[in-house]
């Protein structure tokens, strides 16, 4: 069995071990690139950084977005008709590793990395600076077609997990992951709120079966909420509500502020 | 030699699978133990047989088109006859069997894309027959265009919810009955409507629609026709075709499938996916895909809703690509000729999406003998295009 620390040390694995050893807990936010216009992905990227959050979760928009709710789909489709691409995102990318060395994953659909080339992809994201991927449309059964271009270019594939999970799947799933657990905490798209009481037993038992980090996704909304979950798992995941206060509150202070709210929190 | 396919994976050669998020896997595997289990149970396969005889209207005739057969002057022509099953199309042979699975498993909620609306009907209507609630997802433009569907299945008791996102159509009408299905996957069973969506759906829609093929086997036996045959059916996602195709594979039929190459192959206003995609991902399995340069999905066109989505099942790829099926297509133009050629010459107003099948006769005939036989699946009737029929086609 494959432990967590023997795995190649991305900035990812690097960043979850030193919040581990302070005894901290992870906190990573979902911008989906190009939101909510092409200029303001790096300074929405700098301001998280600066507001300390310790992974950015980059959304490659995609038109069909059958894992996303209402809020995410908006912004895809936005940051679409503004006219992004993958090999705009590798650019923004690569602008990004001039400031900062935040980890950094890329989350989407298949098809447009299909279009794009499977190995070109993770070799052009290798070389500007991305960490990992998180592809929700792949299972278990599937990651082979990219595991080996993955391995090849130190790119981690998070792999997810859900509340209809079997244990035994559970377990297989943590072996193949690389970098953390994604725990998606109640079945539904992104942004479809959940109570704590339901999350929590679900989280305590993925923790106790999992190796790598565990970090909790989906429908999280509040610093409170935030709290909740993190409680029990290694970290939280914001999407849809970091969306939400971009569009309410733009890059301002306000932002920086409930970024750092949240990240004290936990 | 077998064709077996799909094999463990999902897969016909290189299509199909299950591409979908973590929380639809186990739901599917457990549709598929009990869809495999099922197949094998006479008690279910009875009754699924029962309902399309006493309910669904079948056997459905296989017409001999005495007029139309004399105006090529070629091959003789027989029509399988799918527009005259209940709620006026095939869709309903593919409900019938996954509704017998949502029963066997205990869901009390129904869920369903539709596109022109037929889907909707048919799972609105068996849903109604067996007590339980439905739902139906449809695309607000979808729902402009096909408002007498609309309101058959509210009257039918299904709560149609429409769906804006994107080009509100069938596309964005599944990814919507994807997502509910996703956050309800406990008590709500997803029938979907065509042999597309991660396995097991491409393989159980084409099995409940093989009932098409199966009958016109045995019709054709008591006909004693000749030899020579050609099947012919239009193909959007692709479940007509497939149920006509499948128990035909292993003989020596030679097999056309019609997709809607709307204003034209040449112009990006069609929904050719077999003849202009390329492969990739959407709505849970690889296939062929109408696609930008980015990736992003394009916008289908047909004058038939129907055949207006930008996939194709992924059995139809695998059988393109081995050869052993062949497809062709055919625009909105040739289409609105074919069905007032059938109206004139038979007495029946085919559906926009069939009428693309009756529309690949002016190739196909002149390559055909006296004596062969050709049998065009109809499948389903034309009264939900009569307004297009009312703009596009004059008469005096």
């Amino acid at each position: 069995m494959s432990s967590f620390h023997e795995d190649h040390q991305s900035r990812v694995t690097k960043r979850l071990l030193e919040l581990r050893r302070k005894n901290r807990k992870a906190f990573a936010v979902f911008l989906t690139a190009g939101y909510p216009s092409l200029d303001s992905t790096l300074p929405l990227v700098r301001l998280c950084d600066e507001a300390g959050i310790d992974i950015l979760e980059l959304g490659m928009p995609f038109s069909d977005p059958l894992a996303d709710g209402p809020i995410i789909q908006a912004c895809s489709q936005q940051a679409l008709n503004n006219g992004v691409t993958l090999s705009w995102i590798l650019e923004q990318v690569q602008a990004i590793r001039e400031f900062t060395n935040l980890p950094l994953v890329l989350m989407g659909y298949l098809n447009p990395i299909f279009r794009y080339g499977v190995e070109k992809f993770f070799r052009d994201a290798s070389s500007v600076g991305v960490d990992g991927v998180i592809l929700p449309e792949v299972p278990l059964e599937e990651v082979h077609r990219f595991s080996h271009h993955a391995r090849a270019n130190s790119i981690d594939i998070v792999l997810l997990v859900s509340p209809t999970t079997p244990i035994s799947r559970i377990k297989e799933i943590d072996k193949t992951t690389s970098g953390f657990l994604y725990c998606v905490s109640s079945t539904g798209v992104t942004g479809h709120s959940t109570t704590v009481d339901e999350v929590r037993a679900y989280v305590v038992m993925v923790k106790e079966l999992a190796v790598h980090p565990v970090l909790v996704g989906f429908g999280i909304r509040s610093a409170e909420h935030a709290q909740q979950v993190a409680s029990v798992a290694d970290g939280v995941i914001i999407g849809s509500e970091f969306l939400t206060k971009i569009r309410s509150l733009g890059q301002t202070n306000g932002l920086q502020m409930w970024i750092r709210k949240i990240r004290e929190s936990l | 030699m077998k064709y077996g396919l799909p094999d463990k994976r999902g897969y016909f050669g290189a299509y199909g699978g299950r591409f979908v998020p973590e929380t639809l896997i186990e739901p599917l595997r457990r549709l598929e133990k009990l869809y495999t289990r099922m197949k094998r149970d006479p008690a279910f396969t009875n009754e699924y047989y029962s309902i399309l005889r006493e309910y669904a209207g079948r056997p459905t005739p296989l017409t001999f088109a005495e007029r139309l057969t004399a105006y090529y002057g070629r091959a003789s022509i027989f029509l399988k006859r799918e527009d005259l099953c209940h709620t006026g199309a095939h869709k309903i042979n593919n409900v019938v069997g996954q509704i017998l699975l949502a029963v066997r498993s205990k869901k009390k909620r129904i869920i369903a894309e539709t596109g022109a609306g037929q889907h909707g009907v048919a799972t609105a209507t068996v849903a109604a027959r067996f007590g339980l609630q439905c739902v139906v997802y449809m695309g607000e433009e979808d729902m402009h265009r096909q408002q007498l569907n609309v309101y058959r299945m509210k009257m039918l008791g299904a709560e149609v919810i429409p769906v804006t996102s994107g080009s509100r159509t069938l596309k964005d009408a599944t990814s919507e009955a994807i997502r509910d299905w996703v956050t309800n996957v406990n008590d709500t069973f997803y029938v979907i409507g065509s042999v597309v969506g991660p396995h097991p759906y491409p393989m159980m829609v084409r099995d409940f629609q093989a009932i098409i093929g199966k009958e016109v086997r045995k019709q054709l036996r008591t006909l004693n026709t000749g030899k020579s045959l050609y099947l012919i059916a239009c193909v959007g996602g692709g479940s007509n075709a497939a149920g006509l195709f499948y128990p035909f594979l292993q003989s020596t039929a030679r097999m056309y499938g019609v997709e809607a190459a709307g204003l034209g192959l040449d112009t990006d206003k069609h929904a050719a996916t077999l003849a202009k995609g390329i492969p990739g991902v959407l709505h849970g399995s690889l296939s062929y895909v109408l696609q930008d340069d980015d990736g992003q999905i394009a916008l289908a066109h047909s004058i038939s809703a129907g055949l207006d989505y930008p996939g194709v099942g992924p059995e139809h790829c695998y059988l393109k690509e081995s050869g052993r099926v062949q497809y062709h297509a055919v625009t909105d133009e040739e289409a609105l000729k074919a069905a007032a050629l059938l109206a004139k010459l038979e007495g029946i107003i085919p559906a926009l999406e069939s009428a693309h099948a009756i529309a690949f006769l002016e190739k196909l005939m002149p390559c055909t003998k006296k004596g062969e036989c050709v049998v065009v699946n109809l499948s389903g009737r034309g009264d939900k295009d009569m307004q297009t029929f009312m703009e596009r086609l004059t008469y005096e």
